[in-house]
């Protein structure tokens, strides 16, 4: 059993993230913890200075990290991007497909499950920031 | 209708195979069942009062006659040989064992068809047209639209934690035959300088605070839809509230946010959307529209129906609507028969209309947000020999739109969130408006009873609607007048203090013949009642 997965071949950040408010304030962090109800959005003044990005998910069905991690990703940012709480096995392959890179679930998540549930899809319909090609575009040949 | 390339077939096979081990990890005691839930809720399995029940997603209502023989045969091996056609124009199995949902799945994906994301929090199954393809009003036919968007909405990684569930109609035609403005988005397909594009609604829903969805968007093109939808999506997911459930779907946020600052939100959204080469080409919607080209239609066909016999003439005049092409009708199979469950329909049945679909319909199906079936393909010949068989399987009550066409959720008999029980009030108010003959005299009539507030059967939307409610631990009946889900969309106003069973029965027979007695020349009940409003109805029933 793991409680950290890592798909960035270690280029993790060993930092404590601050509240977006205290990253906004004078700090010079560079990382940030973003909590469900905050705007992802504020952050993309600063992607250049960031190294993590932690979003929250104190509960699984708030989906609302989803979305901020696919607004940084769309808006460039190369960081790690980590998701973190209540994470579970099930819920990787849509966070993958998010941006996110790295786990920090509460419960311990075991290995084998979670490669399984990340490969079990050989192809997905939607175009996101994962770069993987939508069925339409095999379909038609395009990029 | 559409066929799965292996792209789509690969993708129901996965699903499968994912939920065979969920379920598995389930009954290992591996996952709690607070865990599990989420995860089954996306494949449709919801635990009722007495077990599990399964929900079958009928992408936009179409299906071909061997799709429906699978689903004959799953009532028949999974459950108590029963399966009940919803008003979203799925199917659902209310007996079934989760040592079994699996396997049920992997039958259904035999044939192309499956259970994803029929519960939960996400876009849910897309509803249409049930005429789509065969209306003579249509502008083009609604179901490729669809089909693109059944499989963007599949598995969509940004949307699947949504704060409520969301519904998606796209119609066609500007009569609405699939209360689409009722939806969580209405896409209304419509031709502007002679290019076809949707105009969008959001908001809409029934539910505890009904309401119909105002219009967001007057054209947004085919090469752009998707990116359009997730923009609404996005803002929706972000800001929708999620703090009370009862507050959770997006009509509250374009309410509170109001109409105008939604849709700015969205536009900006969509502006940033579109940047991101996320509609698929327009490649791809040719693709699908080939699976609905028109089939190849007989030409020089017979317009003659012979109508001597009396109880298939009055099938015809109400059961038979105008198809788009000369020599063909569409027949509509009521699942309505007077005392029985509406929308229910037995393994045998739904084995015979699949047969009667390959023999009569050119192997096709829909099924109506009213549980009704219609063959979109039937020649005017056969017609006749078709009711024959209807009638001989119970399959032939003469009552489309009729006050016995009753539309109900499954409430307290089965449903664990209901308050009252919806099927018995729809068994007697059939029953004592066939007994007393009035059905034929009130015409047009959409009676619609949910067992709670959540509004499964569609009370708001009915001309008269019935509401399930605890009162002190006893059922009891709420009535609404006025309400149409319709391309006249309204909400259905509170007569009053509730009935009990036998009261609510009454009620409705004395809102009816007080519409008997008032009508003009041609109004329907609801005409009536618009013109006279609230005050003499209320009189009749109370005073
Ligand atoms: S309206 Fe209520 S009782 Fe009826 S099916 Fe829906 S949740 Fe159940």
């Amino acid at each position: 059993m793991v409680d950290h997965l890592d798909f960035r071949n270690g280029a993790v950040s060993t930092e404590t993230p601050v509240s977006i408010e205290e990253f906004l304030g004078a700090s010079n962090a560079t990382a940030v913890r973003i909590e469900p109800g905050e705007d992802a959005r504020a952050l993309l003044p600063h992607l250049d200075r960031l190294a993590l990005v932690e979003v929250s998910f104190p509960v699984f069905g708030d989906g609302r990290g989803y979305s901020s991690a696919r607004i940084l990703r769309e808006a460039g940012y190369q960081g790690e991007l980590r998701a973190s709480g209540d994470v579970l096995v099930d819920q990787l392959f849509a966070m993958r497909r998010s941006g996110f890179d790295s786990f920090a679930p509460n419960a311990p998540l075991d290995p084998a499950v979670v490669k399984a549930s990340l490969e079990r899809y050989a192809d997905v319909y939607q175009k996101t920031v994962d770069g993987r090609r939508p069925v339409w575009a095999k379909r038609h040949e395009v990029a | 209708m559409y066929r799965y390339d292996n792209y789509d077939q690969a993708m129901v096979d996965a699903r499968v195979e994912e939920f065979r081990d969920q379920a598995r990890r389930r009954l290992a005691g591996e996952m709690t069942e607070d865990q599990f839930k989420p995860l089954r809720l996306m494949n449709g399995l919801y635990l009722q009062l007495h077990a599990y029940m399964l929900r079958v997603a009928i992408p936009y209502g179409t299906l071909s006659g061997p799709q429906m023989r699978m689903l004959g045969q799953i009532a028949r091996k999974y459950d108590k040989g029963y399966g009940h056609f919803t008003t979203r124009q799925n199917i659902q199995y209310n007996w079934i064992k989760l040592e079994d949902a699996a396997d049920i799945l992997a039958d259904l994906a035999s044939v192309e068809m499956h259970a994803i994301q029929t519960s939960g929090n996400c876009i849910r199954n897309i509803s249409s047209d049930q005429y789509a393809g065969v209306a003579a009003d249509e502008v083009t036919d609604p179901r490729p639209w669809a089909e693109l968007l059944r499989q963007w909405s599949s598995f969509h990684p940004e949307f699947s934690y949504l704060p409520r569930k969301f519904k998606i109609a796209v119609i066609a035609s500007a009569q609405d035959r699939a209360a689409m403005r009722l939806h969580d988005i209405g896409l209304e397909l419509v031709k502007k300088d002679g290019v076809i594009g949707a105009k969008v609604f959001a908001g809409g829903g029934m539910g505890r605070t009904p309401m119909v969805a105002p219009e967001i968007r007057d054209f947004v093109t085919e090469d752009e839809i998707i990116a359009y939808v997730e923009a609404c999506l996005r803002v929706y997911n972000r800001y929708g509230r999620r703090d009370n459930k009862y507050k959770a779907r997006i009509k509250i946020l374009v309410h509170e946010l109001g109409v105008e600052e939604y849709r700015r939100q969205v536009e900006e959204e969509f502006a940033h959307m579109k940047t991101l080469g996320i509609d698929p080409p327009v490649a791809e919607l040719d693709r699908i529209r080939s699976y609905f080209a028109d089939p190849a239609y007989e030409s020089g066909l017979s317009e003659e129906v012979n109508r001597s016999d009396p109880d298939f003439a009055l099938w015809l005049d109400r059961n038979v609507v105008a198809h788009k092409q000369p020599g063909y009708a569409i027949a509509n199979i009521s699942l309505k028969p007077v005392g029985g469950i509406p929308g229910d329909a037995t393994a045998e049945q739904i084995e015979l209309m699949a047969d009667l679909a390959e023999r009569y319909s050119l192997d096709e199906l829909r099924v109506t947000h009213a549980q009704n079936i219609v063959l979109p393909y039937v020649r005017k010949a056969d017609l006749y020999a078709l009711w024959k068989e209807l009638d001989e399987a119970g399959l032939g009550a003469a009552n489309l739109d009729r006050i016995s066409d009753i539309i109900a959720c499954p409430g307290l008999d089965y449903c664990s969130l209901a308050n009252a029980r919806s099927i018995p009030v729809a068994q007697k108010i059939a029953t004592r408006f066939a007994g007393n003959g009035k059905e034929a005299a009130i015409g047009e009539m959409k009676l619609k009873i949910s067992g709670c507030i959540n509004a499964c059967g569609h009370h708001h939307a009915g001309h008269i609607g019935i509401l399930g409610v605890d009162r002190k631990g006893t059922e009891n009946y709420q009535l609404l007048l006025g309400g149409s889900g319709a391309e006249d969309c309204s909400l259905g106003q509170i007569t009053g203090p509730g009935f009990d069973e036998n009261g609510i029965v009454d009620a409705v027979e004395r809102v009816t013949d007080l519409y008997l007695a008032q009508r003009s020349e041609g109004e329907r009940f609801l005409d009536t009642y618009r013109r006279l409003g609230m005050a003499p109805f209320k009189e009749a029933i109370y005073g």
